[in-house]
């Protein structure tokens, strides 16, 4: 445990100096507000803004997480499918490769149109939309990672292809799979705060950001800022430990570890 | 005598390969008898493992028929008839070493108490009790062999299929690992094909070998070892061996023209 906090030392070192040298920078140059607020402004602007920021940054994370299942649950399926017949992968995948390297960002004020200003699903689906693809990509290829040794191997033992799916294929994707959650979960707050900019329910992070830049109150933008981070932060500890869970056997997660 | 354990007739395979075809095996007969040790060698590409494959019905044969316990090759393998040993140890990384070993038997629907004390059973015969919560990669390479000879064993089958099992490991190791196969065989009563490259390897587990000619394979010769058995560590220095050795190398030397 002492190493583990030591190994953590310089990080922890960095992230203070890091925010030690943004105040006496701003002090120093006096920064105005609007460009950059210092660190304690914007620890000061917090208690006010909570009670606005707090609930509009839940109900982000909220859409952003809903998306974020909604699309992984999708990718599964196509990608099993993908992975199953070789007729769909062939029709399938150049699409997805061609869906994945576009901005799928630009949907996002068109979505309104699609479901309505204040529906929810108008930010869910920009989400889902987004993480789809990358998901589904990975995990294909996670899937047919498993060599000829293992397939005969399978084969021997006369397994059927659910079987083989679930006792050679799906673990064998595992890492495939969290790497591509990882991208996944970055991807799924910036697709809901994004979308968010372009109109709908006050109470959400792109609104309030939009609304408070308008207004000049950046020290509340901070507010907003620093939470989705936070968030970020947190969606992704949240899938390491996943992975620590479900993985502890793969050599990244042993190197991890060490 | 009793049925034979594998039966090859006329068998041929062609591959389609990218800009034509690949005769891999041509007119191949063989008979494997019950409780034989068979071993087939042959140079690089002459359709060894092709021809192992095709007794496991991993492959199917472009013409001939390849029967197994007096079954068509597809129902012995429905049947789980035999086992399968490759060249790696194709162990699953996520599984620890006794789940390994359990694998087959969970495909099978056996239940968890009697996997585990078969598990336990099968790295105890391969020397491996106290490994079962071990994970692969923190086991040498030759005992991650062992780990999937006990795989290969675990629900009993009666023919165990070998492809080149020992050729990654160091002599010395290999030389061991022979010695337990041998052991093994020897307890369970196992028949055996085993694919090999290496001559006295080979020489020294065999009670018969099967010669093998390049492309497309044929079967040129299948020389008798007579050799005492069991098979011990000073077989290796015993005459016959050396003579078991050079009429294996001589019939291979024969069909490939060499000077």
């Amino acid at each position: 445990m002492t190493t583990r906090w030591r190994r953590a030392l310089p990080a922890f070192g960095v992230f203070v100096g890091f925010i030690a040298l943004w105040e006496g920078v701003v002090r120093l140059f006096d920064i105005k507000g609007f460009i950059l607020p210092a660190p304690l402004a914007i620890l000061r602007a917090f208690p006010e803004a909570w009670p606005e920021v707090w609930p509009a940054a839940i109900g982000t994370f909220l859409s952003a997480l809903a998306g974020l299942a909604v699309g992984t649950a999708l990718a599964v399926v196509a990608a099993v499918g993908a992975a199953r017949w070789p007729m769909v992968r062939a029709g399938a995948m150049p699409l997805a490769i061609t869906a994945n390297s576009t901005p799928i960002i630009v949907l996002a004020p068109v979505a309104n149109a699609w479901f309505g200003l204040l529906s929810p699903w108008s930010t869910i689906v920009v989400v889902a939309v987004l993480v789809f693809f990358p998901v589904m990509i990975n995990l294909v290829r996670g899937l047919l990672s498993a060599n000829l040794s293992e397939l005969e191997l399978m084969a021997s033992y006369a397994a059927g292809r659910r079987t083989t799916l679930w006792k050679l294929q799906l673990p064998g994707a595992l890492p495939y799979m969290f790497s591509a959650l990882k991208v996944a979960s970055a991807l799924s707050l910036i697709g809901a705060i994004v979308k968010e900019y372009f109109g709908g329910s006050q109470a959400r992070l792109g609104q309030y950001i939009t609304l408070k830049a308008g207004n000049f109150q950046f020290e509340e933008v901070w507010t907003a800022i620093l939470l989705a981070s936070a968030f970020g932060i947190g969606l992704y500890l949240l899938i390491t430990l996943m992975e620590r869970t479900f993985m502890g056997w793969h050599v990244s997660v042993r190197a991890a570890n060490v | 005598m009793s049925q034979p354990a594998v039966m090859l007739t006329e068998v041929s395979m062609v591959f389609e390969a990218a800009g034509g075809f690949v005769h891999a095996l041509d007119d191949i007969s063989l008979e494997v008898h019950d409780g034989e040790f068979l071993s087939l060698i042959g140079p690089s590409g002459c359709g060894k493992s092709t021809m192992l494959r095709l007794i496991g019905d991993l492959l199917e044969p472009t013409a001939g028929t390849v029967t197994v316990k007096g079954k068509p090759a597809r129902q012995a393998r429905l049947d789980r008839d035999y086992g399968m040993v490759f060249q790696t140890s194709t162990l699953l990384e996520w599984r620890r070493v006794a789940a390994n070993v359990e694998l087959p038997l969970e495909i099978m629907g056996v239940d968890a108490a009697a996997r585990a004390a078969r598990a336990a059973e099968m790295l105890r015969l391969v020397q491996l009790d106290g490994f079962g919560n071990h994970y692969p990669w923190q086991l040498s390479g030759g005992m991650q062999q062992r780990v999937s000879i006990a795989r290969a064993l675990a629900f009993q089958p009666s023919i165990l299929l070998m492809d080149e099992p020992f050729g990654a490991l160091d002599e010395m190791t290999r030389e061991r690992m022979q010695m337990e196969l041998l052991r093994i065989q020897r307890q369970t009563g196992t028949t055996i094909v085993f694919v090999t490259h290496s001559i006295p390897e080979a020489a020294f587990l065999s009670d018969r070998v099967a010669v093998m000619s390049p492309r497309p394979g044929r079967i040129t010769e299948v020389i008798d070892i007579e050799l005492p058995k069991p098979r011990i560590f000073e077989t290796r220095e015993d005459p016959r061996f050396f003579a078991a050795v050079t009429e294996v190398r001589e019939s291979l030397r024969a069909i490939e023209g060499a000077p």
